[in-house]
């Protein structure tokens, strides 16, 4: 070593894990795969939700996933890979039954969401994009989930768990932990990383029909229109103004 | 006077299974989908283009206008792409609409892609949500069984489909020519423009991509009129559009208003500050555009206020802070996002944002050197104008305008960690603490 050999900032190879070969992709896999394709004017267009259906088989994106998914849409599986590793819900490693992500982007991050990160991480005793031993979770740090209105955010399976608090965090990975039932606050109760990442192919579970509307903070405006009989016009009767004033507090 | 909330959207939101297409049709539902499709196609681009309608995805783009360019002696279809990638920090609107009624999206869609001639439309919706992606399932199966979508819909000889397609985590996606290339089974980049979407957009056909809330506006457009549309908000910036509060404030949330409100107006709505804070910057718009301060409170909230101050509307994605945030820490949040998400295909920004993320960091832990503020922006200039799409814009603009409105507080990181000038456990808000007391623990 002469000291002077080259050195990468980005010592972790992109790439998918080759080493590991095992697989639960079947016939039935196949046929659904072939069903992804149906549904596309192209066949690659069908790679993002294919690469979806491969994780729910094996909770990760596998070798033989690569070569099945190039064969339906006619590309190599060198080029499914460079598809597969651009995008980051794509995993190289297998994720937990569950997969836990915090959201860590600025807004979050002030609100709690950087505490929370760290009480979730010591609680599990991994870190950001690790699984547990028991192969029960995994963690990421993740980016702007579209929840800033529900601030600090946690999402399990891709679920929303608004307005997430250290305590209210741990007990739900208990909960989890144990098998005990957990209704996200705004989706369906929650199953598991690989059941989710099915529906995210384009195959229903059924379960649209669970859970809520809309979150408190969705309905605020409307609330407060209902409250004050604050309303859009009616059609044919709105000349139109200039900018509502500052300060003017009804506009009626 | 207009009303300061004109909720027209989040109407039927929170009512008993709202996302159903029975409760959707109770509220008044796909009857403008009836009345657009006795019109002639392009009366029905005629209407939109009338009421003044500008995309709500950002860049403000008049929508009936964009519907125009498509080429309808083009031999290739026509499709239609509604972008529901919703990955702007700071932007929460678009996904609480489709989850509380994802049948007001579909029948923009229905009316959209009649107007275009389009018999294909394509949902992407963001790959980390799933139970939207689940609503939006539903609706289509729904509507299937009800005539309303697959051939010859409500026997009006009109044949169209709906394909519901979950991304897969890349914010870049959301830039409207590399959500094509996403589409088509690639990595996500940007394509060079022209050719236009509207002349060769997936697979090389004529294509509208379109935000959520701009194709879900369309049905209150062609049900009240254009001139309705037109009678709200202001001269260049017609109708109203959700505007979504979030951080230090005591409520936050969404608000549907007409364009034009003020900041002063929406903060007085959502309560405030939360107590015994104030207000020390906010995003007009997600954190693309530049920050701005209590200064700007009685600013128009549209798109010329936004541009008279040197900012943008953006997404009106309002993210609020007060004074115990470290506004070095959030543009470094912000500047690792773009880092992160910056797609690779050119160097200024490829690198620029990785050497942005550099000087935060030591800025950040007090490890700054004398110059590094200038070299910040120095940087800052190499990858402005230089770069590929829009993305390198937005991881500029939020270190600029923090520079420019807080310069000493970057200057401070020569010597003092920000978590020791701003101690970070007094930026946070778990929900008990919120003076409304909300129910701590109680709904999950
Ligand atoms: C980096 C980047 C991200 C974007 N993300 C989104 C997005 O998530 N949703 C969206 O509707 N538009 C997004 N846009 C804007 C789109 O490129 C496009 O302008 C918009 O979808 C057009 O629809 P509209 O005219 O209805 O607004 C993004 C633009 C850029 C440059
Ligand atoms: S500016 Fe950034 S995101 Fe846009 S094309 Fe270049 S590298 Fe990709
Ligand atoms: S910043 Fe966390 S959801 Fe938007």
């Amino acid at each position: 070593m002469s000291g002077k050999e080259f050195q990468t900032y980005f010592p972790h190879s992109g790439r998918i894990d080759e080493a590991n070969t095992s697989t639960e992709i079947d016939e039935k896999t196949i046929a659904e795969l072939e069903e992804i394709v149906a549904r596309y004017p192209q066949p690659r267009s069908a790679v993002l939700p294919m690469l979806h259906l491969v994780q729910s088989v094996d909770g990760r994106v596998s070798p033989r996933g690569l070569e099945v998914i190039a064969e339906l849409a006619g590309i190599t599986p060198a080029q499914v890979s460079g598809v597969a590793t651009f995008y980051t819900m794509y995993r190289k490693h297998p994720a937990g039954k569950h997969h836990i992500g915090i959201c860590v982007t600025a807004l979050c991050a002030v609100m709690g969401g950087d505490i929370l990160y760290d009480k979730v991480s010591e609680h599990l005793g991994v870190g950001d994009g690790e699984t547990t031993a028991d192969g029960s979770f995994s963690l990421e740090r993740i980016e702007c989930n579209a929840a800033c209105d529900f601030a600090p955010v946690m999402m399990v399976n891709w679920e929303f768990l608004d307005n997430m608090t250290p305590e209210k965090a741990t007990q739900i990975l208990d909960d989890l932990a144990v098998g005990r039932p957990v209704k996200p606050n705004r989706g369906a109760t929650l199953t598991s990383f690989k059941e989710n990442e099915r529906v995210l192919a384009g195959f229903n579970d059924g379960r649209a029909d669970e859970g809520v509307s809309a979150g408190e903070p969705s309905l605020l405006g409307l609330s407060i229109a209902k409250e004050r009989g604050w309303a859009a016009p009616k059609p044919g009767a709105a000349p139109k103004e200039e900018a509502p004033e500052a300060k003017e507090g009804s506009g009626k | 006077m207009t009303d300061l909330l004109t909720p027209v959207l989040c109407e039927n939101w929170g009512t008993e299974k709202s996302w159903k297409l029975s409760a959707y049709l109770l509220s008044g539902g796909f009857s403008a989908a009836k009345k657009a499709l006795k019109l002639a196609p392009a009366d029905v681009v005629g209407i939109v283009k009338d009421a003044g309608l500008r995309g709500r995805g950002g860049a403000g783009f008049p929508t009936g206008l964009k519907w125009s360019f498509v080429p309808q002696d083009n031999p290739n279809p026509k499709y239609l792409v509604v972008n529901a990638d919703e990955s702007e920090p700071g932007t929460c609107k678009d996904m609480p609409l489709l989850l509380a009624s994802p049948h007001t999206l579909l029948e923009g869609i229905v009316i959209s892609s009649y107007a275009i001639n389009c018999h294909t439309a394509f949902v992407y919706v963001r790959g980390e949500v799933v139970h939207v992606a689940r609503r939006l399932q539903a609706a289509v199966a729904e509507l299937h069984e009800a005539g309303w979508l697959g051939k010859n819909i409500q026997g009006s000889g009109f044949d169209l489909d709906i394909v519901i397609h979950s991304g897969a985590g890349a914010y870049i996606c959301g830039e409207e020519t590399a959500l094509l290339d996403s589409l088509e089974g690639r990595r996500g980049q940007p394509r060079l423009r022209p050719p236009f979407p509207a002349v060769a957009g997936l697979y090389a056909s004529p294509t509208v991509i379109n935000n959520v809330e701009s194709i879900s506006t369309v049905p209150s457009i062609i049900k009240n009129g254009a001139e309705w549309f037109a009678g709200m908000g202001t001269e260049k910036s017609n109708g109203f559009t959700f505007y979504s509060l979030s951080g230090h404030v005591k409520r936050p949330g969404q608000f549907e208003a007409p364009l034009g409100i003020t900041f002063r107006q929406l903060l007085e709505l959502s309560g405030g500050m939360r107590d015994s804070h104030e207000l020390k910057f906010w995003t007009p718009g997600g954190s693309s555009t530049p920050i701005l301060t209590p200064e700007h409170l009685d600013v128009p909230l549209d798109y010329e206020g936004m541009a008279s101050v040197g900012s943008m509307l953006g997404t009106k994605a309002m993210q609020v802070f007060d004074e115990t945030t470290s506004v070095v820490r959030t543009t470094l949040r912000w500047s690792e996002f773009y880092k992160h998400e910056s797609c690779g295909k050119c160097t200024p920004c490829r690198e620029g944002t990785w050497w942005l993320v550099q000087l935060l960091r030591r800025l950040e832990a007090g490890e700054g050197q004398e110059g590094d503020v200038d070299k910040l922006l120095a940087v800052t200039e190499d990858i402005n104008g230089l770069s590929f799409c829009a993305l390198a814009g937005g991881a500029v603009a939020c270190v600029t305008s923090a520079v420019r409105h807080f310069r000493p507080e970057f200057e401070l990181g020569y010597t003092t960690p920000a978590w020791e000038s701003f101690p970070y456990e007094r930026s946070a808000v778990f929900i008990k603490d919120r003076p409304d007391g909300q129910s701590e623990g109680g709904r999950v």
